[in-house]
């Protein structure tokens, strides 16, 4: 495989728009949850949902794309220069060499679900305004970027639950290893609805108050939402100290249950081990693990397990959940983001929320936020259907 | 890229797997398209089986299918699944509760809806603890999943079973997004060649239109036609008709894959 570089970064979420919002927040440990007032939701709990999605206005020539989920990918893609650093890329390597592998959980499901609501009382058709392929449909995110910078390389989604956009950077090294493109974006888009706000609640998965990732008392995650993309390139060599390269992926499947990871957090363990594999790097040489740490009683028991069994208790981990909410199908991208943000500047956040670290947990786990150089983080994603994915970022210099 | 197909599944209306179908592939048999049998796989423990919903039937069904044939052993093969519209049923069922006052989702339902739901049960079902990747690409989702599969084949070095399955949305979605009959088939693709090996791929991604390869037959053209992953009906009568040929799959807009299959 090709070392790659993440030449080109952009993120949005209930931080604010942009890597500074992020970073920012990060810092100042200013949580972007809030009480949930989305649309016409009544539960009891909190969001970290995205300020101006409804205020976006899709660019003219794409507007069938128009749904929630793309105005929030089109506000990602709108930050921190993405949009140029991408032409430069597309003028460099022509339009039909860039690769795109996004990611989507639910993709323009919200809107379906409001057109539910005005079916014709008759017939129960859907309103005629309602557009399937360009926002329900899960390719739709791939096909609305696809146009937005006009480019023709191989493109798919990817779409594993909250694995997604963590898995997304091994489908472009795969695809840039093969030849079949030079460079690519990854990254996608996940935007609130209400199948993943009732349905995480069915399931009793949701906390009532913002999310205690690895607390002794947390009982449920916090949902959010996000879009973030990169640009990957086959890195030179002549990359300044403070570029972010992508070292490893490693994915793994748990063969245990559909919705409750496994209690020993085999496939978690597994998907950590590949990674480190894929980047020849030993546990010990990792500076920093960006946990998926949903705050949830079993994925946090499961992830630590796995954690002190491949890193022991020394190595310094957290999940940012807290901040940004469990941004699900982004998780991955968000994740691998503040992973860079961590390298380039010297920050191992901590976690907001979290009280008391529950006693049973034995990793190092990070409440307050650590100043120290930062070669070398891993972020692990895990989700539904026992999909887990750890990426390994590191400095080049 | 060249892989190599050792397992082939497939089930469709009037095809019930791989070795019945093959006659109607090769033309010696005419097709007669009757409502697909799709059984609950024997491989998930029963309180597995028993929430098994049509989609997960199907993926298993030939996936399943295809990796016998080649006796590989699941529990060591990467898989890589590719739908475009994934469980409609199940979502159908959610969006009409969240339509309704009470909006209590069922979590089994829930946990169904996930793109990637076929890919979890496959797991469970196989013992499976590699990697798996669960894609869309609408109608280009069977050249996509191909692509994918062969990509991880040659890259990685290692066996791949490629999945990719679609079925008809219930109304009022069927409306918007109509799938024309329900449609999996399934390859188990491996790097290099072995005693088990059906044919060679030569698979090319370019950019620039074709026509992709059509069926002769018109009630199998339909079927190609009215299902994303009925895309692939050309190369599987390819393989079943043992010719050496190549048949032009499209891929997202202007893109084109070429696949060139030499018997083996």
């Amino acid at each position: 495989m090709h070392t790659l570089v993440l030449s080109h970064l952009s993120i949005v979420n209930s931080l604010g728009a942009g890597l500074a919002a992020t970073h920012a927040a990060l810092r100042e440990r200013r949580s972007g949850l809030q009480p949930c007032r989305f649309e016409t939701v009544t539960l009891p709990t909190y969001v970290g949902e995205v300020a101006g999605v409804d205020e976006v206005r899709i660019r003219a020539d794409l507007a069938h794309f128009d749904c929630r989920n793309n105005r929030l990918a089109q506000m990602g893609l709108e930050q921190d220069g993405f949009a140029r650093g991408v032409a430069v890329a597309r003028d460099k390597y022509g339009p039909e060499r860039i690769g795109l592998f996004l990611g989507t959980s639910t993709s323009g499901i919200f809107d379906t679900e409001l057109a539910y609501r005005r079916r014709d009382p008759r017939t129960g058709a859907l309103p005629a305004e309602f557009r399937y392929s360009s926002t329900q449909n899960t390719f739709s995110l791939a096909d609305f970027v696809r146009r937005y910078f006009d480019l023709h390389g191989p493109a798919a989604v990817v779409s594993s639950a909250c694995s997604t956009t963590a898995k997304v950077f091994g489908n472009a090294a795969r695809m840039i290893s093969a030849g079949l493109c030079e460079a690519a974006i990854v990254g996608g888009a996940d935007s609130l609805c209400l199948t993943t706000l009732y349905g995480f609640h069915s399931l009793g998965l949701v906390s009532e108050a913002p999310c205690r990732p690895f607390d002794a008392q947390r009982n449920g995650i916090s949902i959010g939402e996000g879009a973030g993309f990169a640009l990957l390139e086959k890195a030179t060599g002549q990359e300044n100290g403070d570029a972010v390269l992508l070292l490893g992926v490693g994915e793994s499947s748990d063969a245990y249950h559909m919705s409750t990871p496994h209690p020993e957090g085999l496939g978690a363990r597994l998907a950590m081990e590949r990674a480190l594999a894929a980047a020849q790097l030993s546990p010990g040489s990792i500076d920093y693990v960006n946990l998926h740490g949903t705050a949830s009683k079993t994925n946090d028991a499961a992830e630590d397990r796995a954690i002190c069994d491949l890193f022991g208790t020394h190595t310094p981990c957290s999940s940012t959940k807290g901040w940004t909410g469990h941004t699900l199908g982004t998780a991955g991208i968000t994740e691998a983001i503040i992973s860079a943000l961590s390298i380039r500047h010297g920050l191992l956040p901590g976690s907001v929320h979290t009280l008391g670290v529950d006693p049973a947990l034995r990793s190092r786990y990070l409440v307050e936020n650590q100043s120290a150089r930062v070669d070398r983080v891993m972020s692990n994603s895990f989700g539904f259907g026992g999909s887990n994915c750890s990426v390994i970022l590191g400095r080049a210099g | 890229m060249r892989v190599f197909v050792e397992g082939v599944g497939v089930r469709g209306p009037g095809l019930n797997g791989w070795q019945a179908s093959c006659a109607v592939f090769a033309g010696s048999a005419g097709y007669v398209p009757a409502p697909p049998v799709l059984p609950s796989s024997e491989w998930l423990p029963p309180a597995e089986r028993r929430r098994t919903v049509p989609t997960v039937k199907l993926a298993l069904a030939v996936g399943g299918e295809a990796i016998t044939q080649s006796q590989r052993d699941p529990a060591v093969t990467s898989s890589v699944f590719s739908s475009s519209c994934g469980d409609g049923e199940t979502i159908h069922h959610i969006f009409e509760v969240l339509a309704s006052p009470e909006r209590e989702v069922s979590p089994t339902r829930f946990h169904n809806s996930v793109h990637n739901a076929p890919a979890g049960y496959w797991s469970i079902a196989t013992q499976s603890r590699e990697p798996s990747t669960s894609l869309c690409c609408y109608d280009a989702s069977f050249s996509a999943g191909l692509l994918e599969a062969a990509v991880q084949a040659t890259v990685e070095a290692r066996t791949v079973i490629l999945i990719v399955y679609d079925l008809p949305y219930p109304e009022p979605l069927h409306a918007k997004r109509p799938i024309g009959a329900t449609f999996g088939t399934a390859l188990v693709l491996t790097p290099q060649a072995g005693e088990r090996s059906l044919a060679r791929l030569d698979i090319q991604l370019t950019c620039g239109g074709a026509t992709p390869t059509a069926m002769s037959d018109p009630a199998l053209e339909q079927l190609r036609i009215g299902n994303p992953a009925a895309r692939s009906l050309p190369l599987l009568s390819l393989l079943a008709r043992r010719e050496a040929g190549t048949v032009v799959l499209q891929h997202i807009a202007d893109n084109r894959i070429d696949v060139s299959l030499e018997p083996c």
